[in-house]
């Protein structure tokens, strides 16, 4: 498996670390409800098919990164900088 | 018998090899299966399970009966195929799974009692009584049945692995590989050329073929040239691709010193990863034997390897052949062997209307019902159109057809589609992403098939690339049609009829499996065990599940193949995880002051990948625990120097540094004034402890924040985290700069005098203060922080000074009566005065269970927070840290009870972290968890483990042990 890092160019799976679905960028607000929190903490789907979720280049530039892939065929359909989305402000 | 004038071997290097005790000769380019041949050993094995004389089958890395052991002085390679591997000059090899001898093996016996052996023999026998199957049954059966034997010793060889890129791998260098290769290379492409064998060429080597109006040999051997010649092509012979993987990742076996006599530092193997743009599997096809009575003898062997063996290796395995065939192709082996002089007594064409006209007698609708000879072919009885027959024979070439080298394209779940014009499973196109199968792996048997679907595969590789085409002729060749009538096994006779030769199945095992309702082609495969020995059923897979089908009633599309997973041929683990043995498992980080500890005889002890002094000892000093005791009432007393550099270290600046770090830690950062240092706490956003440390204000944007060694990886990439995802907005960076300073811990009532001695005037630094410091021109820093409960500094120069700076400090210490202190002390140290470790901080515990809820400010939001204040997350039901102290030794991991209440876990009460004996308090400390522990101090608890056999009673108490009120501290 190889990963299109947007900084680095195309990179061997090993250089990365996988940490979870893309979810984990949705932090809610302090004061939202605890089943808010928990969603974002503990509830994922786990598609058979196209899913996004989180790569951190370890062994590269450091970026975290928005992987899109497919779970079936292994296809990755998209990869971008966590840092470049819009409005990711805490 | 090796024939004059032919073959491609260099006759004017001869060399000496042995094979069980013997000493052969063979030339340079023989394998051991061909220099056997030419000495006329036709014996080379005993099979798995029957113990059945066998010979050698093929000429290729298929082979499944010549498998044996290389021996190198004290080690041996079990289950090498001597169809792989090349002759050198003291080459030693020796036949496996026989007793006392190859020609006499006492277990043959087991052939004999075969009826009783068949598929499912150990399942329904071996069940009952079931204790004996572990005890009896298991060691008798791994001892009669098996294939090589290991040395038992550690493998010391060298074994590599590597990288390797291109925009177009071409595996296999054959017609279809070459012009593969030539198209792409030409055209610019970078190109890497990968073959197993040892030489290139593929069957262009072993077939009496020609090209372009030349010896196929030769034809190769010039575009061989030429891609040598061209900068982008990369050829690696001896390179066998064991597996295909995602976007176009190969692994591949690369055989580096396999055939030559070991040298040091030569490699034996080389595991590579290559990654390719687009690919083409030029990977051949291999021929498939047919199932008569017997037909696993010595002397029966594919009609491809008789050719290979005449053309390749000038070689012929008998003086009188027969051919038994079921389509045209095999008639050119007894056409090569007539012109090579050798007697063909006939040709056995299974079909009924087949061409009768050769130069030797040929008997259609022939059918071979028997053969002879113990340990070496000498009869084949036959019928045929015009009655029966029997042939004296000492070879029969066999051949029932081609399967295509479809493997590599099921390494990612496809399925090869079955074609009936050539009875054989050919690729399904796109089965891997960005390869091209072409040539005889793709069905395309005749020649020009092979070099037309090489160069049209490159032209679609190319495409894929965005490359111009490269114009390139296709060169003539024979294009024969492949004509062919399956021919699996032969009807209404008597005895065995052998499909898996490596593990002994027969086609009645298979029609059994059938009958037994094991219908599916994977149950079969697993009732039976055929396809599971080295060769991977290779050679059996196909004919298998023809006769499975036949016996099921299916067609073979219907019945479907097993899975062809990776690797495509043995691979050693030795080759796949080279360099990962002993040292090379694993980093290792060394302190700057690692020598200095060494010299003083301290043991190191692993603190993740650093290696840090576990004690110093001294003369007199018997065990670890002298050292340490004298260690840590050195540091109460006088002074104490000890590496810490191992903690993580980060350089954070911008405008926004102090808010960020408000963001990550619970507690406040911007308040810090510059040159103070504040400890905090770090959460993960499920409110969970993530990690502890000092934090230094060095500028009003610039801090330096320390983490625990353990984590230090961990909070580099929690910060990246939270910076990119949550505020990358924020105008703040920062870097990892552990490996820049080398920093040490100055501690006890005597550590402002020792640095008094090395800086002149310390700076008047208030406990948790940090200045610049100079020593000569080195620029340093000071920290007043303690993590020993003494006065305490930590000084820190970069790191090319730290060896000099760490013996200067102990040569300072040891004229005051303090020197260095290891692990273990800095560990007793902590533990009396009741600081956390990742021992306390181990993933489960909170802020409050950790009794610093109050630093979670309440001002701010920080990661964690929300999650921290969940139901459940405080409360007194929470196990909450609590000091123990005891007159026994406790133990880290034994459990809390309640003495005189029962122990189990449902009245478990918590749990011990950290354990020390405390020569200050003469007493055993312990740090660990307690159910609602803050509210129970001075009770009593029992402290048990099982495990290590402890049972004492302990007095719970404030985890601070020593100078709770850290008068020290701030002395």
């Amino acid at each position: 498996m190889r990963i299109n890092c947007p900084l680095c160019g195309t990179r061997d799976r090993r250089e990365f670390y996988y940490y979870g679905a893309e979810d984990y960028l949705d932090r809610p607000a302090p004061e939202a409800p605890a089943q808010a929190w928990d969603d974002y903490l503990h509830n994922r789907d786990n598609p058979a098919g196209v899913t996004r979720d989180l790569w951190y280049h370890d062994l590269g530039c450091s970026s975290w990164l928005v992987v899109t892939r497919n779970t079936v065929t292994h296809e990755i359909l998209a990869v971008e900088a966590v840092a470049d989305r819009k409005g990711g402000a805490a | 018998m090796r024939l004059e004038g032919k073959g491609l071997v260099d006759r004017g290097a001869p060399v000496s090899f042995t094979f069980d005790g013997r000493s052969y000769m063979g030339f340079a380019g023989d394998t051991l299966a061909s220099a056997l041949l030419a000495n006329d050993v036709r014996l080379v094995g005993r099979s798995f399970k029957y113990h059945r004389p066998r010979g050698i089958l093929t000429a290729g890395s298929e082979e499944p009966n010549a498998l044996v052991e290389v021996v190198e002085g004290n080690q041996q390679t079990p289950n090498v195929r001597a169809t792989v591997q090349e002759v050198f000059d003291g080459l030693v090899a020796r036949s496996q799974n026989r007793f006392p001898s190859l020609s006499f093996d006492v277990m043959g016996v087991n052939d004999l009692l075969s009826p009783f052996f068949s598929a499912g023999f150990y399942y329904k026998t071996f069940m009952w009584p079931r204790p004996f199957w572990e005890k009896l049954y298991e060691p008798l059966i791994r001892r009669a049945a098996g294939l090589g034997r290991l040395s038992g010793r550690h493998d010391e060889a060298q074994y590599e692995k590597a990288w390797a890129f291109c925009d177009v791998l071409v595996i296999g260098s054959g017609p279809a590989g070459l012009m593969a290769a030539l198209t792409a290379a030409q055209a610019g492409a970078d190109v890497i050329l990968a073959e197993e064998d040892a030489r290139m060429g593929g069957r262009l080597l072993s077939e009496n073929c020609r090209v372009d109006g030349q010896p196929g040999a030769d034809w190769a051997e010039a575009v061989l040239d030429e891609l040598r010649g061209m900068p982008n092509v990369r050829l690696m012979a001896r390179t066998t691709v064991t597996g295909a993987y995602d976007d176009g990742t190969f692994g591949a076996l690369e055989r580096v010193g396999l055939h030559r006599a070991p040298a040091p530092h030569l490699p034996r193997e080389c595991f590579w990863r290559i990654v390719a743009g687009q690919a083409v599997l030029a990977a051949g096809a291999l021929e498939r034997a047919v199932g008569f009575p017997d037909n696993d003898r010595p002397g029966i062997m594919l009609a491809s390897a008789v050719r290979s063996y005449l053309h390749r290796y000038g070689v012929v395995a008998g003086q009188r052949v027969a051919v038994l065939a079921n389509n045209d192709g095999a008639r050119a082996t007894a056409r090569d062997l007539m012109a090579a002089g050798v007697k063909v007594v006939g040709i056995l064409d299974t079909r009924p209307d087949a061409s009768a006209v050769e130069d030797c007698p040929v008997y259609l609708n022939a059918q071979v019902t028997g053969t002879a000879g113990r340990t070496g072919l000498r009869s084949v009885s036959f019928r045929h159109a015009g009655g029966a027959a029997v042939l004296e024979v000492d070879l029969l070439a066999v051949s029932g057809g081609w399967n295509p080298t479809v493997h590599l394209t099921c390494h990612m779940n496809g399925r090869p589609l079955w074609r009936e014009d050539i009875a054989a499973f050919v690729p399904s196109p796109g089965a891997v992403p960005r390869l091209t199968a072409a040539g005889a792996c793709n069905g395309a048997f005749s020649t020009a098939g092979c070099l037309r679907e090489g160069r049209d595969a490159a032209l679609v590789a190319l495409a894929a690339l965005g490359r111009a085409a490269s114009d390139v002729a296709l060169p003539v060749a024979e294009d024969a049609p492949y004509a062919i009538t399956p021919f699996w096994e032969t009807p209404g006779v008597e005895g065995r009829q052998w499909l898996d030769f490596a593990n002994d199945v027969t086609t009645k095992d298979v029609k059994l499996s059938a009958q037994e309702n094991f219908r599916s082609v994977e149950h079969m495969k697993r009732y039976t065990t055929q396809g599971m020995a080295p060769d991977q059923g290779k050679n059996s897979n196909v004919a298998a599940l023809a006769v499975l089908a036949d016996a099921t009633g299916r067609g073979i599309p219907q019945t479907g193949t097993t899975t062809f997973r990776p690797p495509f041929v043995p691979t050693s683990i030795a080759a796949m995880g080279a360099g990962g043995r002993g040292a090379g498992f694993a980093p290792q980080r060394f302190l700057t002051s690692d020598q200095a500890s060494r010299d003083r005889g301290a043991p190191m002890i692993e603190a993740g990948l650093w290696y840090r002094p576990s004690y110093f000892p001294k003369p007199g000093e018997a065990t670890w625990l002298e050292s340490c005791n004298r260690e840590v009432l050195m540091v109460r007393e006088s002074v104490g120097v000890a590496d810490v550099s191992t903690l993580g270290k980060i350089d954070i600046q911008g405008r926004d540094a102090a808010r960020f770090l408000d963001l990550v830690y619970t507690n406040t950062f911007s308040t810090l004034p510059v040159g103070r240092v504040r400890y905090g706490l770090m959460l993960r956003e499920d409110g969970h402890v993530l990690d502890d440390g000092t934090t230094a204000r060095l500028g009003e944007q610039h801090y330096l924040m320390t983490t625990t060694t353990a984590a230090a990886g961990l909070v580099m990439r929690h910060l990246d985290f939270v910076h990119q995802a949550f505020c990358a907005d924020w105008d703040v960076r920062f870097v990892s700069v552990t490996e820049g300073w080398a920093q040490f811990a100055v501690a006890g009532p005597k550590a402002r005098e020792l640095l008094a001695t090395l800086l002149g005037e310390v700076p008047a630094l208030p406990f948790m203060g940090v200045a610049d410091v100079a020593l000569g021109s080195v620029k340093g820093r000071l920290f007043r922080i303690s993590f020993s409960g003494e006065e305490g500094y930590e000084i820190a120069v970069p790191t090319r000074h730290g060896e000099a700076l760490f013996r200067d400090l102990l040569a300072r210490a040891e004229t005051m009566g303090g020197g260095p202190y290891g692990m273990e002390a800095l560990n007793v140290l902590r533990i009396e005065k009741g600081f956390i470790t990742h021992a306390e901080i181990h993933g489960r515990t909170t802020a409050f269970d950790i009794g610093m809820e109050k630093m979670v400010s309440a001002k701010k939001d920080c990661i964690g927070k929300a999650a921290a204040a969940r139901p459940g997350m405080v409360g007194p039901e929470r196990e909450q840290l609590v000091g123990l102290k005891a007159t026994g030794a406790m133990t880290a991991g034994a459990h809390l009870f309640v003495p005189g209440e029962r122990v189990h876990r449902e009245t478990d009460q918590g749990y011990v972290t950290s354990v020390c004996w405390s020569p200050v308090m003469g007493a055993h400390l312990a740090l660990g968890f307690l159910k609602n522990g803050r509210a129970r101090h001075g009770e009593r608890v029992r402290v048990v483990d099982h495990l290590r056999k402890i049972d004492v009673v302990a007095e719970v108490c404030d985890p601070v042990f020593h100078d709770r009120e850290g008068v020290k501290l701030r002395a």
